[in-house]
């Protein structure tokens, strides 16, 4: 039946528009969404989208484009993207749920965005990616049973260098990394696993799924930090600190100088 | 009952001395007339900042409330802040603003400077050799004042630079993590940093910290001196950048190399960028000069070792840095 | 009562004279002139919680696992002096808050120096015979930036030992003393002897307090003997000053600033958290946190190591001239030395050896103006250079672009500024002559 798994995705790209996608506008195309019934298997029906939204850049049966090329099909569309055998349900969930695919420029950072696709028609992508070839599975962290002081310890040497110690998001020549306020726990492990974009790879022997729950618990403890002193601007630091010492401080005292002293009336 | 509060009341109150005020033309400070709203206002703000500064007190003194530090502050700044409007109020309604004026001192008194200048030079009259004892003098004080001076050497070898070139590194040196652990070549993965510190050594020192990463020995572009510098494709450098001495924190190692950034070591500071597969080369940023690499080898345990010294010196660049190459 | 202190006085120290003169002595009346007051009150706050601070802070290097109160840190390696800012913070009642205070007050007291400086410049209040006091003001404001920078970095934390690491880079980039200038402060190569953390706290709450409070005292004399400076209104001139005597006009305003300034610090030290050290973790030689600044009055400097393109000056083999040596020591090197030698270069340029007690307006003297513009803004460019990153990060502009942009602007924008005062200060200038004339041509006969 190889045939039909090479007509199938022509059959449909015929039927439906070729979906390239942008991160966080929709897709130039659009997402092509499946004409398939509700009973669907959720391989059967994550075979169909990725043919109608993936196969263009991440090539027919996920094989990948390592330069770029029109896939068959694509109508001209030049694909490049990493092939998918045996990133596991772990690397398509990750992406999927944080909307940080469909991409809509080859080369252009994954980021976080809206998620074009159903809970359910993540779900069928999840499981035939996870399908090809043997990968991951989604993770389930155990933040609760971390600790924020060996979370602490392990972020600083592992991730504040790009993601900033109190996980306040970061620059670095070529990308930037996130603030992490809005990722789950599930998230951060898959994230920490699969290593995305530019990001390096921490596999079990470099943190272990304890030490993992510990880095979580302590970034999940970063988006409420203790923060004794009051308002805290953000825990970024002396830019916000300056922006308040001249704009509300110098401003208030100048405006006390001005209350108290007396003004040139030329 | 009544006539003796009465009486206690003027005893007290009437004991004030009575004074004649001044006729008004022999006054110093010119007369206002009364702003009864203004002194009010001055007596509710005096008190409300007494409120404010009780608060304060009670605030410290509560055994466990939250928030204590913003409760401090707002009870002290409130004090203060009632005084000043109290004092802002005083000054514009309740005393008289008076526009006085009155000569500039004189720019110079030519008289005194004169008459300096000659006491000077007459209490030196007795003095023959006038020019040779203020030199004796001169001698004498700049001996003194770099004798007094001269203990602050001890602040630091001043002279001896030679700690700047060496490092705890040494040949055959095993690489270790922040627990000790030796690292063995295996457990090196790609797309992954390490920290490693020398085994049995001094770890604060900016010639400790390495970073460690591996990558395709096919990828690799090295001088050709350093051909067997990275067994396996394994590297490792200073963790220093050679900028402004900011630990090199940030690796950037891409998933899908074809679409993306090159691998490179980013210094989180200034973003200095150094690559590792052409041995530290700088590809952006502000450092002057490249990433020193510390050549590796791998003993018969696996175990990582430090198989030299580095390709230049640890840290940021001093005057006493010799390049083997011109320019990154 | 006020009689029996006074005569107490009187008899012991025979001031009547000099306080009934200091009691009645004149300010000349401007706000502007209440700018180098708020600096001063703020050094006042600055002491008063620095010294509760020194009750509480172990200037030590020796290490120590941490079991207090705080969670995040349990069983973390860490200097004692970190350890006793953490403690500072959390265990002791006020602490917190006079920590915060303390910071928010060097940080207000560098940006009143600065307004303060600049109402100097642009009156033209620096020319003889105050250029010395002048010059006082300024090693103050030098005085002032080490200060902080050693205060904040005594915490050992990792955002300020990062920052160490930079500064000791820039004494390290100084050509042929480089190396022996930073071990004779260091006492070793970095991170240093333990002697070092020993240094920086007398530093900090000693040797430098003394030094501005010392020079202080030179400046507040020097501006009482000479008398202030004032604008020309109707019976002021050159030769006689006009204004409101200490008492009692005065000093309720100044009681009033003072506590208007207690009032915003100490709001401040207990409402909007500064530097949260416990945030950051103890500093290692071996970690780095990105989007790590120093505090503001130093950002100009980490702006100018940021634009600086990547080059060591070298002659073969040999370095001659380090990188961060640009940034880090020769601009801010050059702009105090135009700074200090702008009073004899005005005196020298326009000729005018006269001494002056009237201010100009800003818009009198156009070139100083300009000028002073022009040397703000190139500051200011730098300044606003060493924040790109988080720009990046907030606003999405290109890192890349932003260094660019900068570096092209760090030549343009001064010369924009200093076209655009001129003409500005010109334009008023004509204004007024415009309006004088119509004024006398619209007089009745």
């Amino acid at each position: 039946m190889r045939t039909a798994r090479v007509v199938l995705p022509v059959l449909l790209l015929a039927l439906a528009l070729p979906a390239v996608a942008a991160s966080s506008v929709p897709p130039p195309y659009g997402i092509v969404d499946a004409n398939a019934p509700r009973d669907t298997p959720l391989r059967e029906l994550g075979f169909q989208l990725y043919a109608g939204n993936c196969s263009t850049c991440h090539g027919p049966n996920g094989s990948g484009f390592p330069e770029a090329k029109p896939g068959l099909g694509s109508g001209g569309i030049l694909g490049k993207a990493p092939s998918l055998h045996g990133v596991g349900e772990l690397s398509a969930d990750f992406y999927l749920r944080t909307g940080r695919m469909p991409l809509g420029h080859v080369g252009e950072q994954p980021n976080r965005g809206h998620v074009f696709f159903s809970d359910r028609e993540i779900r069928a992508l999840v499981t035939y990616v996870g399908s090809l070839g043997k990968g991951p599975p989604i993770p389930h962290p155990h933040p609760q049973r971390g600790k924020i002081a060996e979370g602490l310890q392990l972020f600083t040497q592992h991730c504040a260098g790009c993601h900033q110690i109190a996980a306040g998001g970061g620059y670095l020549p070529g990308a930037v990394a996130p603030a992490l306020g809005q990722a789950t726990p599930t998230e951060i492990a898959e994230a920490v696993r699969i290593g995305p974009y530019v990001m390096p790879r921490f596999g079990p022997q470099a943190i272990s799924d304890k030490e993992l729950d510990s880095i979580i618990a302590y970034v999940d403890y970063t988006n409420h930090p203790k923060d004794s002193g009051g308002w805290s601007l953000g825990h970024v630091g002396p830019i916000p600190e300056g922006l308040v010492t001249w704009l509300l401080a110098a401003a208030v005292l100048v405006g006390m100088c001005l209350a108290l002293g007396s003004r040139l009336k030329s | 009952m009544k006539r003796w509060l009465t009486a206690g009341l003027m005893l007290l109150l009437g004991r004030r001395k009575r004074t004649l005020p001044a006729p008004e033309d022999e006054r110093i400070v010119p007369p206002g007339g009364a702003d009864l709203r203004a002194e009010n206002a001055v007596i509710l703000l005096l008190l409300a900042a007494a409120v404010c500064a009780a608060g304060f007190i009670a605030a410290y003194a509560l055994g466990s409330i939250p928030n204590r530090t913003q409760f401090l502050g707002l009870a002290l700044g409130l004090s203060f802040a009632f005084l000043a409007v109290a004092c802002l109020v005083v000054a514009r309604r309740l005393v008289v603003t008076e526009e006085l004026e009155e000569e500039y001192s004189p720019v110079e008194h030519l008289e005194e400077q004169a008459a300096i200048q000659e006491i000077v030079t007459e209490s030196g009259s007795r003095f023959t050799r006038k020019r040779l004892v203020k030199v004796a003098a001169g001698t004498a004080g700049g001996a003194l004042g770099a004798a007094l001076i001269a203990p602050a050497v001890s602040l630091g070898p001043i002279l001896d630079t030679s700690a700047f070139y060496t490092t705890p590194w040494r040949r055959g040196r095993r690489l270790v993590d922040q627990g000790g652990n030796p690292f063995s070549a295996e457990e090196i993965f790609e797309k992954l940093f390490y920290t490693a510190f020398p085994e049995g050594a001094e770890r604060e020192d900016l010639g400790a910290p390495i970073v460690v990463v591996r990558m395709e020995p096919a990828q690799l572009r090295l001088p050709s001196e350093r051909s067997g510098w990275a067994p396996e494709g394994i590297l490792a450098f200073s963790k220093i950048c050679t900028h402004a001495g900011c630990a090199i924190s940030l690796y950037r190692a891409p998933l899908f190399p074809p679409a993306g950034p090159k691998a490179a070591l980013v210094c989180p500071c200034h973003y200095s960028t150094f690559d590792p597969a052409t041995g530290g080369d700088v590809i952006f940023g502000p450092a002057g000069r490249p990433l020193p690499q510390l050549p590796l080898t791998v003993d018969e345990n696996g175990h990582l070792r430090a198989a030299g010294n580095f390709s230049g010196p640890v840290g940021p660049s001093w005057w006493g840095v010799r390049r083997k190459d011109a320019r990154s | 009562m006020i009689g029996r202190t006074v005569r107490f006085l009187d008899q012991r120290s025979g001031t009547a004279p000099l306080i009934r003169k200091t009691l009645r002595y004149l300010f000349p009346d401007h706000w502007s002139f209440l700018l180098g007051e708020v600096a001063l009150y703020a050094f006042v706050i600055l002491v008063g919680t620095g010294i509760y601070l020194t009750f509480f802070f172990e200037p030590s290097t020796a290490k120590t696992v941490y079991h207090g109160v705080y969670g995040p840190l349990h069983g973390v390696e860490m200097t004692r002096a970190y350890r006793s800012a953490i403690d500072m913070s959390f265990k002791v009642k006020a602490g917190l808050l006079m920590r915060q205070t303390h910071h928010w007050a060097a940080d207000v007291f560098v940006a009143a120096i600065v307004l303060h400086m600049l109402r100097i410049f642009f009156t033209g209040a620096f020319r003889k015979p105050r250029d010395l006091t002048y010059y006082i003001g300024l090693t103050m404001l030098l005085l002032a930036l080490l200060e902080g920078y050693v205060g904040y970095s005594m915490i050992d934390d990792l955002l300020s030992g990062m920052g160490l690491a930079i500064g000791y880079s820039v004494a390290l980039s100084f050509p042929f003393i480089g190396a022996e200038l930073a071990q004779l402060i260091w006492g070793a190569p970095f991170p240093g002897d333990p002697q070092f953390w020993s240094r920086m706290y007398i530093g900090h709450v000693l040797l430098f307090p003394l030094a501005i409070a010392a020079l202080l005292g030179l400046h507040l004399f020097l501006v009482a003997a000479r008398h202030h400076t004032q604008f020309r209104r109707k019976r002021e001139s050159e030769w006689k000053v006009v204004g409101v005597p200490t008492f009692p006009g005065q000093t309720p305003r100044s009681l009033g600033l003072f506590f208007s300034v207690a009032s915003v610090l100490f709001l401040l030290g207990g409402l909007v958290q500064i530097n949260p050290v416990w945030l950051w973790g103890p500093y290692d030689v071996s970690n780095g946190t990105n989007g790590a600044q120093p505090d503001w009055y130093l950002g100009w400097l980490i702006g100018a190591l940021r634009l600086v393109p990547d080059f060591d000056v070298t002659i073969g083999s040999y370095t001659l001239i380090p990188n961060p040596f640009w940034g880090g020591a020769l601009f801010p090197l050059a702009v105090f030395a135009i700074l200090y030698l702008w009073p004899s270069l005005e005196r020298r340029f326009t000729g005018d050896q006269a001494f002056h007690n009237l201010l100009d307006r800003p818009r009198d003297a156009p070139v100083r103006t300009a000028l002073g513009a022009a040397l703000f803004t190139w500051v200011f460019v730098v300044f606003l250079a060493g924040a790109s990153d988080r720009v990046f990060i907030l606003l999405g502009i290109s890192y890349d672009w932003q260094i660019w942009i900068y570096r092209v602007l760090v030549f343009v924008a001064p010369a924009v500024a200093f076209l655009a005062t001129k003409r500005v200060c010109e334009e008023l200038k004509a204004g007024e002559l415009v309006e004088r004339r119509r004024k006398q041509a619209e007089a009745p006969a």
